[in-house]
């Protein structure tokens, strides 16, 4: 009989929260960890939108894409936060997003066009090393030297894919030269980030392919000055971080509100200093401190949403051919 | 020899198998049935096929083989440290891959304590990558299994055959060709089939201490596949493929075990009398010695990591132990319910190959399995309310071949020795098991059950595409706290990861050997 009265208790419970609209956002994992963004984010839309907002994380960004598509039409999830740059072609061709209008005053190193996504945050790839090492200046000299890098599998990893596409753009047709060269420089290649990361903090590396604002984490969470990111002067590669709405949704007027919720100052000021990277619009109170101190590439380097699904092909046959040797 | 004289159900052994090799290939059918277009298999997959191939029969090949004189050394000492030793042999296979390759760096790596000793004496240093680097690595995982499967083994043979070899005088040579040799026919060809397979899947390890692209293996392209390219036709292929080199040379390798029976004993207590000789003790120091090192160094690295990560951890990670320890204890249930009617099935048999079906488990992708039944259950139900069920019913199967082997050679042999007997009593059905087969397979029942809860425990497989986002378990926990820059508190994770698994199978392992003397 007890338990009667509780399932009871339980079901008009979730009927009065029925009457509250759910906002469904897919987003990749790191988002949703009680030290990320997903928890202040989902304080603050709440405080002003009458909902209850549900964030869902789902390993990373392309782990995000293949769910989306396995679940077609008949996916629950209204908005999806966490696809970047190299995914959005793909993302596309689904047909599954609606066009949205965000507007918004972007402080973004190129100028965004797109019918359907809106920037939420984005960062430069780079080569992190120890302060106290003499980074090399460009690709060539990286290849030059003996210095150890280890970096991520294309094939499983997104920092693999922009390191891919940075040398593509950078080099163009001389691209399978410059990875020849790198050859002899790369340890090893790692299935993720992480992975990667933590075989450079072991020693096993001299550098380690990341953001330019990793040191920015360092600095700021453990006040420990010694990592920094090398420049190089060909420029760097960009990721941009995107959201967008799907066809799909049962909540249109609430999603586009989140979407535009997501480039305001309550959102973007709590981006810097738990996503690590840059706000896609810079908030009034400005950058945290410690990320003036930050390397900031002369060029900043971006393929074309659409060019990349058939560079990526090339690219990674050449990538492939050069490694295997 | 009358092996079918035990009134053994078959029926429920052979529902088991079907259950396990539908599930498996319910959920290939449905990736294939998804896939709308794709690609057959180009030149790059073949080359990961043999890679994969290669780099599975060397680790399986050397696991087992330097298994031998490991395991054959513990069987015959008695040593202050031995069990807490034999318990630690499950450590390494349980650990999650990164932390376990992380561990295993800190002594092989580039900046690991064997380059630092290398570079102190003057000598030049050492690098781990490569095929050389993933085979270490896989013996690291593997060789501390083999080894237990082998002192299992080692544990079976009575008491009095050990005691009449001391009375004959024979030498530790003799007692190797008459005794052990048979022995290890037994049971090498089933434990290189599962390492083998266990190789064959792996991918983490491959990849990260391959050195590069040439280090791939057919997992990293089914993974690929998925996610980039989503061309879940080629996927589904590669599954296939994999599942067919696991299957028949599963099938190969337990086919090949001999049918031989070694007559019973009176379940005595073991003693060894024999190797009592200087130079057997130093050989078996010797192997000991090695061995432990090898395993314990790594672990050691771990430790002090983990501890030093301890503070730092935030609380949630033990709510995420919390969920990691149900989903494991609950695993432990459903293997238990598959592998014993499965096992007894296998062992009324006169051959040994249809334990082959036991190897699909493992052999399946854990990506593949996941993403077939998405598709399977999605449609019908929420994948988040099924979290629970499927991962621990993917564990079960994951960790069913292991059970098998365990279970089968002592089964077989119970079956063979007091078959006849219980028929005369008119043992039949429960009584059988009860009186019988349970209280004889008490200590692999354990071991199997311990096996089960730390793999389960250290598991990352299906969870991705059916975690519920706020019960995360503690390898998935471990792994956001890594990509989150938190290594140290990941670290921490880790060792509470490590001391909980261990834990598990220590309690199991125990509580079967509990006045078995083993």
């Amino acid at each position: 009989m007890k338990y009667l009265t509780l399932a009871a208790t339980t079901l008009f419970a979730t009927q009065a929260w029925a009457d509250t609209p759910e906002l469904v956002v897919y987003t990749y994992d790191s988002f949703v960890a009680e030290w990320g963004p997903g928890p202040v984010i989902e304080a603050a839309f709440e405080a002003e939108c009458a909902c209850d907002l549900k964030f869902v994380g789902m390993g990373d960004g392309a782990a995000l894409l293949a769910r989306l598509k396995l679940e077609g039409a008949r996916s629950d999830a209204d908005l999806v936060l966490g696809l970047d740059t190299s995914l959005i072609a793909a993302a596309k061709e689904t047909g599954l997003f609606a066009a949205a209008t965000v507007d918004a005053d972007y402080d973004l190193p190129v100028t965004w066009e797109d019918d359907s996504f809106a920037p939420y945050d984005w960062g430069y790839f780079a080569f992190v090393h120890n302060a106290d090492l003499t980074p090399p200046a460009n690709f060539r000299a990286l290849a030059d030297s003996d210095l150890k890098i280890v970096i991520q599998d294309p094939r499983s990893s997104t920092p693999g894919l922009g390191l891919l596409m940075w040398v593509k753009e950078a080099y163009g047709d001389e691209a399978p030269a410059i990875w020849e060269g790198l050859a002899d420089n790369v340890v090893t290649v790692t299935k993720g980030w992480s992975e990667a990361y933590g075989l450079f903090l072991e020693g096993e590396a001299d550098m380690v392919l990341s953001y330019t604002t990793s040191p920015a984490y360092h600095l700021i969470a453990e006040e420990d000055a010694t990592k920094a990111a090398a420049a190089f002067d060909e420029g760097h590669y960009m990721q941009i971080e995107v959201v967008g709405k799907l066809a799909g949704t049962d909540q249109p007027g609430l999603a586009d509100q989140f979407m535009q919720f997501m480039v305001s100052d309550a959102a973007q000021s709590v981006l810097p200093t738990t996503n690590w990277m840059y706000p896609a619009v810079t908030p009034q109170g400005g950058l945290p401190e410690g990320f003036e101190q930050l390397i900031e590439p002369d060029k900043a380097l971006l393929i074309p949403n659409g060019d990349v699904p058939a560079l990526r092909e090339e690219a990674l046959a050449e990538w492939l051919s050069a490694l295997s040797q | 020899m009358a092996l079918r004289a035990v009134a053994i159900s078959t029926k429920t052994g052979i529902s088991a198998a079907i259950l396990v090799a539908a599930l498996i290939l319910a959920a290939v059918v449905a990736v294939l049935w998804r896939a709308e277009f794709g690609s057959g298999l180009g030149p790059a997959d073949w080359a990961a096929i043999r890679f994969t191939v290669l780099q599975a029969v060397l680790s399986a090949l050397l696991s087992t083989v330097l298994a031998i004189p490991v395991a054959r050394a513990l069987a015959r000492r008695r040593f202050v440290g031995r069990g807490l030793l034999v318990t630690l042999l499950g450590a390494p296979f349980i650990l999650p891959v990164i932390v376990a390759v992380l561990g295993v760096l800190a002594v092989f790596g580039r900046a690991g304590w064997l380059n630092a000793g290398l570079t102190l004496v003057g000598l030049p240093g050492i690098s781990i990558y490569g095929l050389h680097g993933v085979v270490l690595a896989h013996v690291f995982f593997n060789l501390p299994l083999a080894t237990r499967l082998l002192l299992q083994a080692w544990q079976t043979v009575p008491a009095e055959r050990f005691r009449l070899a001391a009375q004959l005088g024979m030498t530790p040579r003799a007692v190797f060709r008459s005794i052990e040799l048979p022995l290890l026919r037994q049971i090498l060809p089933g434990t290189a089939a599962l390492i083998f397979v266990i190789c064959l899947t792996s991918f983490a390890v491959a990849l990260t201490l391959g050195g590069g692209p040439r280090a791939t293996t057919i997992e990293l392209a089914i993974y690929q596949a998925f996610r980039f390219d989503f061309d879940l036709n080629r996927a589904a292929l590669l599954s296939l493929v994999q599942l067919g080199l696991a299957g028949s040379t599963g099938a190969l390798a337990l086919w090949i075990i001999p049918a031989i029976s070694l007559g019973g004993g009176q379940d005595r207590p073991l003693h060894r009398w024999d190797a009592r000789g200087g130079l057997q003790r130093g050989i078996d120091a010797l192997f000991i010695t090695l061995a432990a090192g090898f395993l314990l160094l790594p672990l050691t690295s771990v430790l002090l990591r983990g501890v030093i990560g301890l503070p730092q951890m935030p609380a949630s990670v033990w709510q995420a132990a919390g969920t990691s320890v149900t989903v494991a204890l609950i695993s432990v249930v459903v293997l238990l319910a598959l592998a014993l009617p499965l096992a007894g099935w296998i062992a009324t048999r006169a051959r040994g190959g249809v334990e082959a079906v036991g190897l699909l488990g493992l052999a399946a992708s854990p990506l593949m399995i996941g993403t077939g039944w998405f598709i399977l259950i999605n449609p019908i139900a929420s994948p988040f309310t099924l979290a629970l069920p499927v991962t621990a019913l993917v564990n079960a199967l994951m960790a069913l071949p292991f059970a098998l082997r365990i279970l089968v050679p002592r089964l077989r042999d119970t079956v063979q020795v007091y078959g006849r007997q219980a028929q005369m009593l008119g043992l039949r059905g429960w009584p059988l098991w009860r009186w019988l087969i349970l209280p004889r397979l008490r200590p692999q029942i354990g071991f199997a059950a311990g096996l089960t809860g730390a793999l389960s425990m250290g598991d990352l497989g299906v969870i991705a595409l059916f975690a519920d986002p706020d019960s995360a378990t503690l390898p998935l926990q471990m792994y956001r706290l890594m990509g989150a820059y938190r290594m140290e508190a990941a670290a921490g994770a880790a060792l509470i990861l490590l001391a909980l698994s261990l834990g598990i199978f220590w309690i199991f392992d125990k509580g079967g050997r509990w006045h078995a003397d083993a």
